[in-house]
């Protein structure tokens, strides 16, 4: 919390009504300000991704080269520190990925990049920081709820991190947790009943849902109640838009996975059968469970909320590029409110399509081929998303800012993974593709050079208004090349090797099946060696994060990107109580390049001349 | 800036801010309880013909416990008018009264209704042995009848018959010594021995005892296994069934599991006690939060009555929810 600290610059001398001092603790860790958890949000977040990242370099090591230690001093540490994930080689060299070692950093690894890292920063983050500037609000409606949910994610983030400590691992059941084997591994004589890698994981997502339903309940509340005078629903930025229904999906999906969390929970510790087959055999031998349970149940609760959490994951991220692009085209976002139409339709129709994760479960005919209909419909809403932010590139003046770079990026990217995802929208050619690397390339297109690039985007684009200072515009570009580079040479061959048939679990890289996949074989190395550069790469932009806190260019005003919409008209960076002035909104959100204007962008807090009319209530669409 | 619409409503949406944000809460409450009620239906739906137990549950209780708790929830609506006009100690005698029914439901179900569960124990007969104990389960009859099989006797637990190895007789010894259990019987040479249990958790602790293997359990039936062709018996009746003095031997390598009835003796008591746990901890959450606001905030009631009134009327919507849940277990779990 050392570092939310250093990002947070004295908020002195703005003249907001900041009555008393607040002590280093209320002001920095313990705080009630929606920028500080913001921010808090955003480095628990960052590290997250980070961390998650490493995971999956050991795991792409091992892929690359099976059997073969980790290299240098870093397999004998790594071994030491989790005996657990690795073992001595066949020549007795400490540091080799075990084969349930690597389980557990698959299971790790998705549920840290999904539920500790992407949506801490793409919800809680930017949704925290922006949001309330964006609405015209002093604050959050509730800031002690809102510090509430950052400690609740804290207390998450503290219990998962603790099960890479405990006997046997963290989990090791992948990221879904599917029963029966989530409620069999882990246990037996050698592992703590209570304190094993599963059971702390159920644990700390039960932490995470609860801060996140919090969270979610301050977001709306906030963006329904606190909007400023004149801040009317059409005049509301898109990115606020997608923040509210993202907070939708957040407060409906989640739930039904916390209960179906509380009942592995005491399939676990009760021996209850809430997911256990009757007759269940292990290793030759009936298990104690008095069975009756149904192992699709979880599937079914599971991926209720995991598709909805898909959508949690790029919807703010479509609000970040859309503001990002609307700025740095200087012209109104093309089709704001069929964009707003759209989110909404995206939003309703992610509650009706979970069940196309589970084609291969033999639940019917006519359920899959609902959810496959479902599934169709849901790319419409998409299309109209991207094609919208595409036009909106059609003749305008861009500049290509760093932040511009990532969220052009964006479009191509959560293209190529838009599409991809349609064989497997359907039943036929989901059959063949199921659990292959084509479906991990298709949602990490969608994920990784998509949102993450979008998070980039977004830290590039709001750092100015956070430090005071802008990030170094030619490490930003470094990053930026490199990353879209690597980025690719990871995830493009998995399409190449998925279609030929390679299983996403193989944890030799396919090498035991070499006679069937010989000629897609070689890019194991080929991606693996792009995922180490692209570590590499981001270690850019970590230097560049914390160099430009401290010697970044001073940003020449309260708006350096000539943006119009709310975040900008605070002192840099705001102070308690956001706004020095009360905020009354007069416009749409993106009056870039009005004509007859005096200058290519009007902020929404500027009062319309008095000898024109107020302006129409919908100007974005008025070009 | 002062954040606004903490206590009056904005006027284009007519809330005030926790009016909004309690009613987003019961939207990802109602969430919660659908996701473990569509499990409740998976889980019946799933079930083998007669596994699913009807009248298992004291209906006369559980009417007692929806009586109280809606009549609580009247007293909380009591209590918010009383704000709205002012009447401190009017209001606090109605939400005083919410507080003593909410914890008398809260007593009535964990040390009778809970309690009760724990100390009865319930077999379950291998299908291919069913007609060995027909004479309990009557599934001839039911089955002529074209009624669900039963395949559990149920009654409370006297005596467990063991078997134990010789090399693990002292370790026996000094549970049997720990636990201040009683052996009825002894027979060859202290290799057989019939034990007096004092609750069904005891065969637990002799069913993890290694080299002990249970042989047969000995139990007082539940009266409907000692007549179980009597057609009374056919559909599950309004009042509980009593307990019979008869008692039966139940061979061990008959049964396909036995337990007393906690969660782990079936999938109907597994989601009975998840929901009507999560319901038990709102109550106790509403419960925590009444006593807060009955004594600990009449500092803010002084100061602005209204933002009281407001509390109250929040946490009743809280309160109502919860009732309205038990408005749904109810009818699902005791008389569906």
């Amino acid at each position: 919390m050392a570092t939310a600290a250093t990002t947070h610059s004295p908020d002195h001398g703005h003249g907001h009504d900041d009555h008393h001092d607040l002590g280093f603790w209320q002001k920095y860790v313990f705080s009630q300000d929606h920028k500080v958890i913001g921010i808090q949000y955003g480095i628990t977040g960052l590290a997250f991704l980070f961390l998650g990242f490493c995971l999956m370099m050991l795991m792409r090591w091992q892929l690359a080269h099976p059997g073969l230690p980790v290299p240098s001093f870093l397999g004998p540490m790594l071994q030491k520190v989790f005996p657990a994930i690795f073992a001595n080689d066949q020549n007795g060299h400490p540091g080799m990925l075990t084969a349930d070692g690597y389980n557990i950093l698959g299971a790790m690894h998705g549920t840290i990049m999904v539920f500790f890292g992407v949506v801490p920063v793409a919800v809680a983050a930017f949704g925290n920081y922006v949001m309330p500037l964006q609405v015209g609000a002093p604050d959050m409606a509730f800031p002690k709820l809102n510090m509430a949910s950052y400690w609740t994610f804290f207390v998450s983030c503290v219990i998962m991190l603790s099960s890479f400590f405990v006997a046997g691992g963290p989990a090791k059941s992948g990221w879904t947790s599917y029963p029966p084997l989530s409620v069999i591994s882990d246990s037996g004589p050698n592992v703590h009943p209570f304190f094993n890698g599963q059971t702390i994981w159920l644990l700390g997502m039960v932490f995470n849902i609860t801060g996140s339903l919090l969270g979610s309940i301050n977001t709306i509340a906030t963006c329904i109640q606190l909007r400023a005078p004149g801040m009317t629903w059409m005049r509301l930025p898109f990115f606020c838009w997608t923040q509210l229904v993202t907070a939708f999906l957040l407060l409906l999906a989640f739930p039904p996975l916390e209960a179906a969390g509380f009942m592995q929970l005491m399939d676990r510790a009760f021996g209850t059968s809430f997911f256990i087959p009757t007759g269940l055999m292990v290793g030759g031998h009936l298990t104690h469970w008095s069975g009756g349970g149904s192992p699709l149940l979880w599937q079914h609760l599971f991926w209720f909320l995991a598709h909805p959490e898909v959508y949690v994951l790029i919807l703010p991220a479509i609000g970040i590029v859309g503001e990002v692009i609307a700025n740095n085209t200087r012209k109104p976002l093309y089709g704001y409110k069929a964009m707003v139409g759209a989110i909404f339709v995206l939003g309703f129709l992610s509650f009706v399509v979970w069940a196309h994760h589970m084609y291969m479960t033999g639940m019917g005919a006519k359920v899959s081929s609902f959810f496959q209909t479902t599934t169709v419909m849901i790319s419409i809403p998409s299309v109209i998303l991207v094609t919208a932010l595409l036009l909106s590139l059609w003749g305008g003046a861009i500049r290509f800012t760093v932040p511009m770079l990532f969220a052009t990026t964006f479009l191509p990217m959560f293209g190529i993974g838009g599409l991809t995802g349609i064989p497997l929208a359907f039943n036929s050619t989901d059959l063949y593709l199921h659990d292959t690397y084509y479906v991990i390339g298709h949602f990490h297109y969608v994920v990784a050079p998509g949102t993450i690039f979008a998070l980039f985007a977004g830290v590039y684009y709001w750092y100015p208004k956070a430090c005071g200072r802008m990030m170094n515009d030619t490490l930003g570009k470094l990053h930026f090349w490199f990353s879209i580079v690597f980025i690719n040479g990871i995830f493009f061959p998995m399409f190449i090797q998925g279609i030929a048939g390679v299983h996403r679990r193989w944890y030799d890289g396919g090498v035991s099946y070499e006679q069937i996949i010989k000629p897609v074989l070689h890019w194991n190395n080929f991606m693996s060696a792009s995922a180490f550069l692209l570590g590499a790469t981001q270690l850019i932009f970590i230097f560049n994060f914390f160099y430009s806190i401290f010697r970044g260019r001073k940003v020449p005003n309260d708006n350096p990107w000539d943006a119009t919409t709310l975040e900008w008209d605070t002192p840099t960076p705001p102070g308690h109580g956001n706004f020095t002035k009360p905020i009354t909104v007069y416009r749409g959100p993106y009056e870039y390049s009005v004509p007859g204007a005096d200058k290519d962008f009007t902020p929404q807090s500027e009062p319309p001349k008095s000898d024109k009319p107020a302006a129409a209530p919908t100007p974005a669409l008025a070009h | 800036m002062e954040i606004p619409h903490t206590v009056t409503p904005r006027p284009d949406t007519g809330l005030y801010n926790a009016k909004l944000a309690i009613w987003l809460f019961l939207a990802s409450e109602v969430m919660l309880f659908g996701g473990l009620f569509s499990a409740y239906a998976f889980l019946r739906m799933g079930a083998d013909d007669g596994y699913w137990p009807h009248g298992l549950l004291d209906v006369p209780v559980g009417t007692l416990n929806t009586i109280l708790l809606i009549i609580s929830s009247v007293c909380v609506v009591l209590a918010w008018a009383s704000l709205k006009m002012r009447r401190w100690k009017q209001y606090q005698a109605f939400l005083g009264a919410a507080v003593v029914l909410g914890t008398v439901f809260l007593v009535i179900k964990l040390s009778y209704e809970w309690n009760d569960k724990f100390h009865h124990f319930g077999t379950f007969i291998k299908k291919d042995k069913w007609a060995e104990y027909d004479k309990y389960l009557g599934n001839d009859y039911l089955a002529k009848k074209g009624l669900a099989p039963r395949p559990e006797i149920t009654g409370h637990l006297h005596e467990v018959e063991v078997e134990v190895a010789p090399e693990n007789k002292a370790q026996l010894d000094a549970l049997i010594q720990k636990r201040g259990l009683e052996i009825s019987k002894s027979e060859e040479g202290g290799k057989t021995l019939s034990i007096k249990v004092k609750a069904p958790s005891d065969a637990e602790a002799l069913r993890n005892e290694p080299g002990v293997k249970i042989e047969a359990f000995e139990m007082a039936l539940d009266e409907i296994y000692t007549d179980p062709t009597n057609p009374k018996y056919d559909r599950p009746g309004f009042w509980k069934r009593h307990l019979s003095e008869q008692v039966a031997t139940i061979h061990a390598d008959d049964l396909d599991s036995w337990s007393a009835f906690v969660p782990k003796h079936s999938s109907f008591l597994a989601i009975y006690y998840a929901i009507t746990g999560l319901h038990g901890l709102h109550i106790l959450g509403g419960l925590v939060m009444f006593i807060y606001f009955l004594f600990f905030d009449r500092a803010l009631y002084l100061r602005n009555p209204e933002h009281m009134a407001n509390r109250i009327e929040v946490v009743g919507l809280y309160w109502h929810f919860v009732d309205l849940v038990w408005i749904f277990v109810f009818p699902v779990f005791y008389l569906l």
